[in-house]
């Protein structure tokens, strides 16, 4: 081969790999377009007057630029309580599922017991049963219990998954055994080991557990659709849904947007901090909000 | 060592396992030992339940309602599954590549995941509208008349599909992006050496080393697409609704709109045993097609 046609080789190799990058650059463009776009869209309808919502074609950049929808908003519905709603249930709820799944998976990890496993196939068989299964005799149990409109009734029944002790167990399980044996001789107790040593060593697992459960307190619909039946703990995809206008009325879509952007936010911000998290958890479990 | 023994041990037992495991009595296996006894009830949560055997099941069996709903979901799951797996698939291929800023579209595509299925349902009802809508609109300009989607019962289950496939890609991708990762590369190499073309690598390395987290994807997505719901509860029209009810909306209709909470566990039942023999049939027929590295 000659000197000059190595050259050429090189450099159509080169422009390949340029145009394949071009290709492969345009392909994630439109990707992320897919994925964004509607995201805009919803920020853009909420900034809008309500005549310029339903124009023929689309203007991405609000003229006049306006928060009256986010006012409006404010005005039909008691968004503050039901942001203080959202967050009590969800903080709540996570951290009380990362507690007793973390309990309950130290007592199977870490302890061993008769019956052990007989207990933990319960757990195991619950995880295949769908919530729908659950969603009537629960609903009856709050009515006999007095917690329909109460945060008890939007929190507990979700907190109990066996889904955070399985998943905690595995963590546990995979710490040496030799950990605690040196505590025990120091006199340390079965506290002191789990939360001193188990527990800041399983921080991966708990920052798992604690994005799902927060995700699916934050995003849940159906549950507190039929427990909070008043205004007064309504969560903010309740409150959300509640805004289109069915038939009796003309649904209008800044308004809506507007809700939909701040029911979405809190969400999408934890999303950014802890996006690791997230991926990790899909990985893991396949569960998804 | 102290309190590892006899007595002793029991109560750190008691104190570790006790709250989990009685709310898991309560709420959870209470629950469902309660709405299996249900299924033999006829109550309306007001006068006294009365005991009718099987009536439950033999009037599920003859309830056209019950039956379009079932109708509609599997319509739904043959045309999203296929779809989103794909798509999915090719998206993670893509956000495999060692590109630079490849992290800003990996976190992209994960955003509708994240988010709320009554905001993505709000969100994209207004996308479909047929009258302002973007998707109409974008169609218009490359010469195609949209459908009426939401307002429609005829179309309306291709926008649910549409809207269901899109939120859920991120979510299977992130599952074969780690599958793409487990793959080693000295597979790779060994064919490059062979001169693989790209397609064949893909062909006969990729896909089959990526069966079992293909097979799990499927799983996941077909016991999660049996029970969709808010989507179909929340996007149509009122007037397009006869053409996307589905089971869960009808069990959720059954209990809290008619009242009847014996047809509703019921249909609840069912919906689990559908699922069940499903899942249990994938990992009868998982030997013939998917490739474990021993």
């Amino acid at each position: 081969m000659t000197l000059a046609s190595t050259q050429v080789n090189r450099t159509l190799r080169q422009s390949k790999q340029i145009a394949a990058g071009i290709l492969q650059y345009a392909a994630l463009g439109l990707l992320a377009l897919v994925m964004l776009i509607p995201f805009v869209w919803m920020l853009s309808t909420s900034l809008k007057t309500t005549q310029y919502v339903l124009s023929a074609t689309p203007q991405f950049i609000p003229d006049p630029l306006t928060i009256d929808s986010y006012k409006t908003l404010f005005d039909l519905m008691p968004m503050d309580r039901m942001m203080i709603n959202s967050i009590v249930v969800a903080v709540v709820g996570t951290l009380g599922q990362i507690l007793f799944s973390a309990m309950a998976a130290y007592a199977f990890a870490r302890m061993t017991w008769r019956g052990q496993n007989a207990v933990f196939l319960l757990y195991l068989i619950t995880m295949m049963i769908p919530s729908q299964v659950t969603l009537i005799p629960l609903f009856i149990l709050m009515r006999q219990l007095g917690w329909v409109n109460s945060y008890q009734g939007l929190i507990l029944p979700g907190l109990f998954s066996a889904f955070g002790t399985f998943l905690l167990r595995q963590s546990f399980l995979s710490l040496p055994r030799d950990l605690e044996e040196a505590a025990f001789m120091d006199g340390a107790n079965h506290f002191t080991i789990f939360w001193r040593i188990i527990l800041p060593l399983s921080k991966p697992a708990l920052a798992t557990l604690s994005v799902l459960s927060f995700m699916q307190y934050w995003n849940s619909y159906l549950w507190p659709l039929f427990v909070a039946r008043e205004d007064l703990f309504m969560t903010l995809p309740v409150g959300l849904a509640k805004l289109q206008g069915g038939p009796r009325a003309l649904t209008q879509w800044n308004v809506v947007m507007a809700g939909a952007v701040i029911t979405v936010l809190p969400m999408l911000i934890v999303y950014l901090f802890a996006q690791k998290w997230f991926i990790r958890s899909v990985t893991l479990s396949g569960i998804k909000g | 060592m102290a309190g590892n023994r006899g007595i002793h041990k029991w109560k750190w037992v008691i104190f570790f396992l006790s709250p989990s495991l009685i709310g898991l009595l309560v709420f959870m296996i209470g629950p469902i030992l309660y709405s299996l006894r249900l299924t033999f009830f006829e109550w309306n949560l007001i006068s006294d339940a009365h005991y009718i055997g099987l009536d439950n099941f033999r009037e599920l069996y003859h309830d056209t309602d019950f039956h379009q709903a079932f109708k509609h979901t599997l319509t739904y799951i043959a045309l999203y599954t296929p779809s989103v797996m794909v798509l999915a698939l090719a998206t993670a291929l893509l956000l495999n590549r060692p590109l630079r800023g490849i992290a800003f579209f990996r976190a992209a595509t994960f955003v509708p995941v994240v988010s709320s299925w009554v905001v993505v349902s709000l969100m994209w009802r207004w996308i479909f509208n047929p009258r302002f809508g973007l998707l109409n609109y974008g169609l218009v300009q490359i010469g195609i008349t949209g459908p009426n989607w939401l307002f429609d019962p005829d179309s309306a289950l291709y926008a649910l599909i549409i809207a269901g496939v899109w939120k859920d890609i991120g979510f299977i991708a992130v599952m074969f992006l780690a599958g793409l990762q487990s793959i080693s590369d000295t597979y790779y190499e060994a064919a490059r050496i062979d001169g693989a073309k790209v397609w064949q690598q893909l062909r006969f390395i990729t896909l089959p080393m990526l069966t079992p987290t293909t097979f799990f994807a499927l799983i996941i997505s077909l016991i999660n697409s049996f029970q969709v719901f808010e989507q179909a509860w929340l996007m149509p029209e009122d007037f397009a609704r006869s053409g996307t009810s589905v089971v869960v909306e009808q069990i959720v209709n059954n209990a809290f709109r008619y009242n009847r909470m014996g047809y509703a566990a019921a249909m609840s039942w069912v919906l689990f045993a559908v699922i069940f023999v499903v899942t249990l049939v994938q990992l009868v027929l998982q030997k013939r097609w998917v490739h474990y590295e021993s």
